[in-house]
């Protein structure tokens, strides 16, 4: 058995290619383009980390806002306090993950649909915690400390690159968790879940890892969308929206494939831009898109393609090399 | 007395959750389908209602009787043309394909009502109250809502349990492939099912639109009230959803009495601990 059709040093060359075009942008195009890249590694990030529980653990959460919100508040907690918002970013994504566990104790106690509204619950309840501190800045945001004493042009190339480590560290980290035995593990319990727990499977805690690993993804989610906007409001962090946005992504994209999230937020961004002027136009376009592909393409774009063309870049599968093909 | 005052107009807030939250009951019991969108719809045909009454006049308790037939109609068609197709690719297929149509619904009207937010004019209505004591009063408006609930939930019990119809969809809820061998077409009588809860959802929006104003983003939030008084009610009990709109109502009403703030919060608590005390509900019956 092997892990891919062709060797994967080829997309490893790829990759890193990628990734130091990306890594010199700063110095070769203007602040606007750097920060539309920002926006885009973060819908990125939640997009994949909202991927790996609904493709591969089957928890279909309609409230990982919660996380993006905690990882926000973290960040300004940590600037008030002195530390440096960069610093901050990969402890407010260890803070997720500790507070997804007495969250995860909660919710997994739901199932399927309940499981779903059940986060987006936990999310709104925080919302309304969080409005009620005046020192967070309550209902109406507080502004981020800790950034003035940079030069703008130096503080955008440096969130610019803090964003591309996390993508680069969640794509990664979504591709090794895949190939490792949680990864076997995840993928026997989106087949069949009894089925997989009955040859010894841990279900539930690989679906707990699973979780925790998307809240962290969430939470440095939200530190970097705090440190590019320079503030924090409650409205905006634990909004809803950011599910529908990553939710959108991922379908249109394909659920369950590492590359149908980087497909979809292409997409979703190509889409958002072009038709920008007119008003929620772009996100009724993008909401129908993903209604029609959740129906008829229940694989996402990228799956369409990756059937056609038996595509894997990011290959995490098996395949079964029969060397002796015997006549019968 | 503030507080059996609040306690009061707590339970008739519950009501208002109880017939907004029965209609998304339906649904799950029976198709097994949690519409994300149901809080979208309530407020569209709110906005449908108040473009009835200012269009031709018509009175607010007539313009129901226009709304609930209409989404019956398109509940009917959502089912057959939409939800049902979901349904054959997966069951978690609805969860997102509802989803998807609940933002859509949103800034459709967004892009057709603007974000200005409205209220069904109830004249009198709003105003009238019956006085029990100098410091407690029912108002007529909510007693109204609470008692359409009530017979809401009355009327969908009995369909279900008398008629044949009902029965034909009980069956269906039980064993769609059982169903269909002894002659019900169960796409059908799902179809019927989801016009029933459809022109629910209509009165419920409505009843809403009366009570506090809306405006195209409103829908998530009454969304929530509505699954969080099914879930602590037990889900697929239709009593359960009115137990759990009641004791929902209760909680946030008791809730904005200790701070203004605090009621909806007040309300998330509640379920969280019903969630983690007692996960199936209060009622733990079956919808058949």
């Amino acid at each position: 058995m092997a892990r891919s059709r062709r060797p994967p040093t080829v997309t490893a060359l790829l990759s890193t290619v990628v990734v130091l075009a990306l890594v010199s942008a700063p110095y070769v195009v203007y602040a606007d383009i750097t920060s539309l890249l920002v926006n885009l590694f973060i819908l990125l990030v939640l997009a994949t980390t909202w991927n790996l529980l609904a493709g591969y653990a089957g928890l279909i959460s309609v409230g990982q806002q919660a996380y993006v919100g905690i990882g926000a508040y973290t960040v300004l907690v940590l600037a008030q306090n002195g530390v440096s918002p960069y610093l901050a970013i990969p402890v407010a994504a260890a803070v997720c993950a500790a507070a997804a566990l007495p969250i995860s104790l909660l919710v997994f106690r739901l199932r399927n649909e309940y499981f779903a509204i059940g986060t987006w619950v936990v999310a709104e309840a925080l919302l309304l915690i969080a409005v009620r501190f005046p020192s967070l800045g309550g209902g109406t945001g507080a502004s981020l400390p800790g950034l003035s004493g940079f030069d703008p042009a130096l503080r955008q190339a440096f969130t610019y690159w803090a964003a591309l480590a996390v993508v680069v560290a969640t794509l990664v980290g979504a591709y090794l968790l895949l190939r490792s035995r949680v990864g076997l593990d995840l993928t026997a319990i989106r087949d069949d879940e009894v089925g997989a727990a009955s040859v010894g499977v841990r279900v539930s805690r690989a679906k707990r890892i699973v979780y925790l690993a998307a809240a962290a993804g969430g939470g440095a989610a939200g530190a970097l969308l705090a440190v590019s906007q320079l503030n924090v409001l409650a409205g905006n962090v634990f909004s809803v929206q950011w599910s529908a946005y990553m939710i959108f992504v991922a379908v249109i994209g394909g659920v369950g494939t590492i590359e149908g999230p980087i497909l979809g937020t292409a997409i979703f961004f190509t889409l958002q831009h072009t038709l920008a002027q007119n008003g929620a136009w772009y996100l009724i376009l993008v909401g129908g898109i993903a209604v029609v592909v959740a129906m008829y393409a229940p694989r996402g774009l990228w799956g369409l393609v990756a059937d056609r063309f038996d595509l894997r870049l990011f290959p995490v599968g098996y395949y079964l090399h029969d060397e002796r093909v015997e006549p019968p | 007395m503030q507080w059996v005052n609040a306690l009061l107009q707590g339970v008739l807030l519950g009501g208002l959750y109880a017939l907004f939250a029965c209609g998304l009951s339906l649904l799950f019991g029976v198709m097994r389908v949690v519409n994300l969108a149901h809080g979208d719809f309530a407020v569209l045909a709110a906005y449908l209602a108040l473009a009835v009454i200012t269009g031709i006049h018509l009175p607010l308790l007539w313009s129901p009787l226009v709304v609930a037939p209409l989404f019956g109609v398109v509940g009917y068609g959502v089912q057959r043309f939409v939800l049902q197709r979901s349904l054959d690719v997966s069951p978690l297929t609805t969860l997102l394909v509802t989803f998807g149509l609940s933002i859509v619904l949103q800034n459709a009207m967004l892009e057709g009502f603007s974000a200005n937010s409205h209220s069904l004019p109830s004249g009198s209505l709003a105003s009238g109250a019956f006085r029990l004591t100098p410091q407690l009063a029912v108002g007529h408006a909510s007693l109204i809502v609470f008692g359409a609930a009530v017979v809401a939930i009355a009327v969908i019990q009995v369909f279900l349990s008398r008629t044949s119809t009902g029965r034909r969809i009980r069956a269906a809820a039980d064993d769609p492939e059982a169903a269909s061998l002894t002659g019900t077409n169960v796409r059908h009588v799902f179809g019927i099912a989801a016009a029933i809860a459809f022109a629910s959802v209509a009165l419920a929006g409505i009843a809403f639109g009366s009570y506090s104003s809306f405006d195209p983003g409103s829908g998530p939030q009454r969304l929530i009230f509505a699954f969080e008084a099914v879930v602590i009610g037990g889900v697929g009990s239709l009593w359960g959803t009115l137990l759990g709109g009641v004791i929902l109502g209760v909680a946030q009403a008791l809730g904005a009495q200790v701070d203004s703030g605090f009621g909806v919060l007040a309300g998330h608590l509640v379920f969280l601990a019903v969630l983690a005390l007692r996960p199936n509900g209060l009622i733990q019956a079956r919808l058949t």
